[in-house]
């Protein structure tokens, strides 16, 4: 029989964490670093579970799973491992006139007991990634995974369980209820993968205890597509990064495209070429792409084709299964720019592009829409490039490709606005669950009698010479010149 | 009737001043290296300009003598400015970020991005810094900034609301007054941050409506902070250097005038944990910076409200805690002067030890052994600082990795606060994110990775369909274990 998560149950299980952090559990160099080698031992020994899990809950293709899930972790865990004594040390602060003599640096402190709430797509990915981060810095920590996500839930508490110091690290499984009850805790931080519906409830929730909180949430990730492009590369990528990740099911998807209406149809070809080249001629059939979640998010795209001036719109693909929850690459052309499927992240297998006079409009285009987790843009202008980079107001930008800075640990990956707040991957993660202490060291000589009572206009004026770092000033006030 | 006109008037400026903002954003004018520094400038000149008119509603609004309003509140604006003038152009340098060799020949950098139209709330006890300090580092990070200052300074809210477009761009560069009414209103709308500097209480509710528009939020806020006095190991210095009665001036006194002026600033010590016997060396060195009758020396700041003098005088009068004075405790309601207060060993559980005094009253705990006193700050909520005056290796350590605290300062009081290489800020209930210097300027962006990629190089393996050898080929570039990624291409192994 399965216990069930009660309100006692979270304030147990924080009181547990808090007092193994009080303890000194999770401070030391060593135990961080035994945590980190056991979640890459984790990887080595049940890949294969962790595909099945993927498969079970997603659809997702083993090659999908091995790489975007297991190979990123084991790079993220290889990393900390081989940086951790680096990311730990202090770092020195440079010191002025007004504060001498005196030394000062940054000393990185856990931030105590934290919990990290993610997502269904990366089930895998988006849980362990984000505890890597918690761990290297030194906290005790509680995994939520998602729900809908249900053998990788299970996949995730047993492997955890078994793995990792219990009196430090803990999965807790469930859906609404228990992540309500986890979410009234006091936590020292929360890091929060999902929707931005969602990341308003954890802030707010947040917020009671004065929490710090990463969220990293989703938005529309515009591609724009210039005529001077390779189109070819640019059609294999857009078709990779979209339906080669979990179909379009994934928070930096390439969401719609804009390209101008002369362009428009050498796009569409080459991504109707490309995409019979990659799934072949009865896409509905490939076992290369990941299925729809579940029948909610089903019936969720489903609505967005069936809506009017939408449906008459589509120029590929639309083919849909419901039992197999099942729905073919689609590509759509101008659909009304207040339609579902333009007003709502898509996180699906369609594609709308929307045609433009100017490619130069697609500035204001992106502009009045919420800012996305990402942007993208396919040229060879120099010039379009660093405007784009320069302007458009997007967690991360890529130029030429989709989706790659997610691998980049030296890359900060996080959102702004509507898709979130904080950053992680790399020192970044580290960072996000670090507090970064300010530690100035005084020596007793050299002590200033101007900082005291009673004060005079001479104390005055040397006041203001020591701020503007006058030095002639200085001389010239203590030797009563001035 | 009138109130709720009014309201509906300060709800169509507020409405008024975001779009003008926001319009004035999105033409770019503030992106503008130029544009940043000219109206950091701009700072320093209306800062320079009207010292005198500044330090007179320090004075009318806190009691603060002009030295302390210098070196506070008006210095450290123009330093603050200056060095973000100074230092603006190396600031706004994207910087490089190195690829791994998978990546090949991709770049990748990271720009510091405006977040667009801030707001800044800040509060009583530095009127001024608190004010033009976190707007020096909106602007200079390219923002369009809204200003509130605490209606409980109100002089020096109306001077701030009347220099500040004379000096400042006013389509960029906002001022608006008024209490808790008016930042309701203000709080409805979407900001692309909020910085507030407060008490925790108000605190929570910021966050709770910026969570309403996913807003990012700057923190910055109160706390007892403790300060440890470690007698046995800095005596001794002490009377090396002949200056015993230094350490007194130093954390007593140093902490009067700071508590004056902490009182306003929330870093203030709020007790002192100490090993010794020499209570009596406060009491010559009170003497001597305020005289005989510290009420008449114009040294002294007045509590701000009468309803904050009526609080101190609440903490003070629980019996237990009044039998604990041993220097000071008299208080003066129609001035609003409470005499600089000494408490010995106040009951721990009363409510001057659990509270935020923000006040001229220093309790001193007494401890035989000063390694005590990390238990006792660990069981409270974590300070904004810590302060220890010690030489000794083994506390400072413990203190540093046992504790918890927006910053550690050894062996001096507040100084941190002027230290602008280091971040200000708290942690838990004293706050989340950090300012100062060039943290202030990252504290108004939104660090933005940029990632290019050539078009000319291609790899097979990227693309669906899917099959063993591009399975295998990506595992071993991931794991960047190239010398086999080529017996992989060369067919000579199967690969992992």
């Amino acid at each position: 029989m399965v216990k069930v998560f009660q309100a006692a149950d979270a304030t147990d299980l924080v009181t547990e964490l808090r007092r193994s952090f009080d303890d000194g559990v999770t401070r030391g160099y060593e135990w961080r670093v035994t945590q980190l080698k056991k979640l890459l031992l984790i990887c080595d020994n049940h890949e294969p579970e962790i595909v099945s899990a993927l498969h079970d809950d997603l659809g997702k293709p083993e090659l999908e799973s091995s790489v975007y899930e297991v190979a990123l972790l084991r790079n993220s865990i290889n990393l900390a491992v081989k940086q951790l004594k680096d990311w730990m040390a202090p770092d020195k602060a440079k010191t002025s006139l007004t504060t001498f003599p005196a030394s000062a640096e940054i000393v990185y402190e856990p931030l105590g007991v934290v919990l990290v709430i993610s997502a269904w797509n990366y089930p895998f990915l988006l849980s362990i990634d984000p505890v890597i981060g918690a761990i290297s810095a030194g906290n005790a920590v509680v995994l939520k995974p998602s729900e809908l996500a249900p053998a990788s839930s299970s996949l995730l508490a047993k492997l955890l369980e078994q793995y990792l110091d219990s009196s430090a690290v803990r999965v807790v499984e469930g859906a609404v209820i228990e992540t309500t009850l986890l979410l009234e805790q006091k936590w020292d931080k929360i890091f929060y993968t999902g929707s931005s519906r969602i990341g308003r409830i954890i802030m707010m929730a947040a917020a009671k205890h004065l929490t710090p909180v990463v969220l990293e949430l989703g938005g529309k990730s515009p591609v724009v597509i210039d005529s001077d492009t390779n189109l070819k590369i640019t059609a294999k990528r857009i078709i990779a990064g979209k339906w080669g990740c979990n179909n379009g099911q994934a928070c930096i998807s390439p969401d719609y495209i804009l390209t101008t209406k002369e362009f428009s149809p050498k796009v569409i070809d080459a991504l109707k070429q490309e995409l019979e080249a990659f799934y072949g001629k009865n896409p509905m059939e490939s076992k290369d792409m990941s299925r729809i979640v579940n029948s909610n998010h089903f019936d969720r795209l489903s609505k967005m084709l069936e809506e009017k001036e939408v449906s008459d719109k589509i120029v590929y693909g639309g083919q849909k299964n419901r039992d197999k929850l099942k729905i073919a690459p689609t590509i759509l052309v101008d659909v009304p720019l207040d339609s579902q499927i333009m007003s709502e992240e898509i996180f699906g297998p369609l594609l709308p592009i929307i045609t433009l006079n100017n490619l130069e409009e697609c500035f204001d285009v992106i502009r009045s829409r919420p800012k996305p987790l990402a942007a993208y843009l396919f040229t060879q202008n120099q010039k379009l490039k660093e405007r784009f980079a320069l302007t458009v107001s997007a967690g991360g930008i890529v130029v030429n490709d989709i989706a790659v800075h997610l691998a980049v640990p030296t890359l900060p990956f996080g959102g702004v606005g509507e898709s979130g707040m904080g950053s992680y991957h790399g020192k970044f993660s580290f960072d996000a669950f670090s507090h970064k202490k300010a530690v100035l060291y005084k020596s007793f000589i050299g002590d200033a009698a101007i900082r005291y009572p009673p004060y005079s206009t001479g104390k005055l004026r040397l006041l203001k010479a020591l701020v503007n770092s006058n030095i002639l000033e200085i001389f010239r006030v203590i030797l009563g010149l001035s | 009737m009138e109130r709720e006109r009014s309201m509906e008037a300060v709800k169509e400026t507020v409405d008024q001043s975001l779009r003008e903002m926001r319009e004035t954003f999105a033409s770019g004018r503030t992106r503008s290296v130029k544009w940043r520094k000219a109206q950091l400038g701009a700072i320093i000149e209306m800062v320079k300009d009207n010292e005198e008119k500044m330090s007179d509603v320090l004075f009318q609004d806190l009691g603060k003598h002009s030295t302390e309003a210098f070196r506070d509140e008006l210095g450290f604006v123009m330093r603050s400015a200056t060095t973000a003038l100074i230092s603006l152009d190396k600031w706004v340098v994207p910087r490089k970020s190195n690829l791994p060799l998978l990546f090949y020949p991709a770049t990748g950098k990271v720009i510091s991005e405006p977040y667009g139209t801030v707001l800044v709330l800040s509060s009583w006890n530095f009127p001024i810094s608190l004010s033009l300090d976190p707007m020096i580092g909106a602007i200079a990070a390219g923002n369009t900034v809204l200003l509130k200052a605490s209606e409980l300074s109100p002089n020096a809210s109306a001077l701030l609301a009347k220099l500040i477009p004379s000096y400042l761009d006013t389509k960029a560069i906002k001022v608006i007054e008024g209490g808790p009414d008016v930042a309701t209103i203000l709080l409805q709308h979407q900001w692309d941050k909020i910085f507030f500097t407060g008490s925790p209480k108000i605190g929570k509710i910021i966050m709770a409506a910026a969570a309403e528009h996913l807003t990012p939020v700057t923190l910055e806020l109160g706390g007892k902070c403790p300060t440890i006095i470690d007698h046995h190991s800095v005596s001794k210095d002490m009377k090396a250097f002949g200056c015993e009665e230094n350490l007194w001036r130093k954390v007593g006194i140093l902490q009067w005038t700071s508590l004056y002026l902490c009182r306003l600033r929330s870093c203030r010590t709020e007790f002192c944990f100490y090993s010794g016997t020499y209570i009596d060396m406060f009491k010559p060195v009170i003497r001597s910076f305020f005289g005989e009758n510290p009420k008449e020396s114009g040294c002294l700041a007045k509590i701000v409200t009468k309803k904050h003098f009526q609080r101190l005088s609440r903490l003070l009068n629980d019996p237990r805690v009044k039998a604990s004075i041993v220097y000071g405790g008299s208080m003066d309601e129609e001035k609003l002067y409470v005499e600089p207060t000494i408490l010995l060993d106040p009951p721990l559980d009363s409510e001057i030890m659990n509270e935020e005094i923000f006040g001229p009253i220093l309790p001193i705990i007494t401890l035989r052994d000063i390694q005590e006193s990390i238990g006792f700050i660990k069981s409270k909520p974590k300070p904004l600082a810590i302060y220890a005056f010690t030489k000794d290796e083994n506390l400072k350590t413990r203190i540093l990795s046992e504790t918890s605290s927006g910053s550690v300062t050894f062996n001096d009081l507040m100084i941190q606060y002027m230290c602008d290489a280091l971040p200000f800020g708290g942690v838990g209930q004293s706050g989340m994110g950090r300012y100062h210097g060039k943290y202030s300027f990252e504290c108004f962006s939104h660090e933005k990775a940029i990632m290019e990629g050539s078009l000319a190089m291609d790899l097979e393996a990227r693309y669906p369909p899917w099959n063993n050898f591009k399975l295998n080929f990506i595992r071993l570039a991931f794991r960047e274990a190239y010398f086999k990624l080529v017996l992989l291409m060369l067919g000579l192994t199967k690969g992992v």
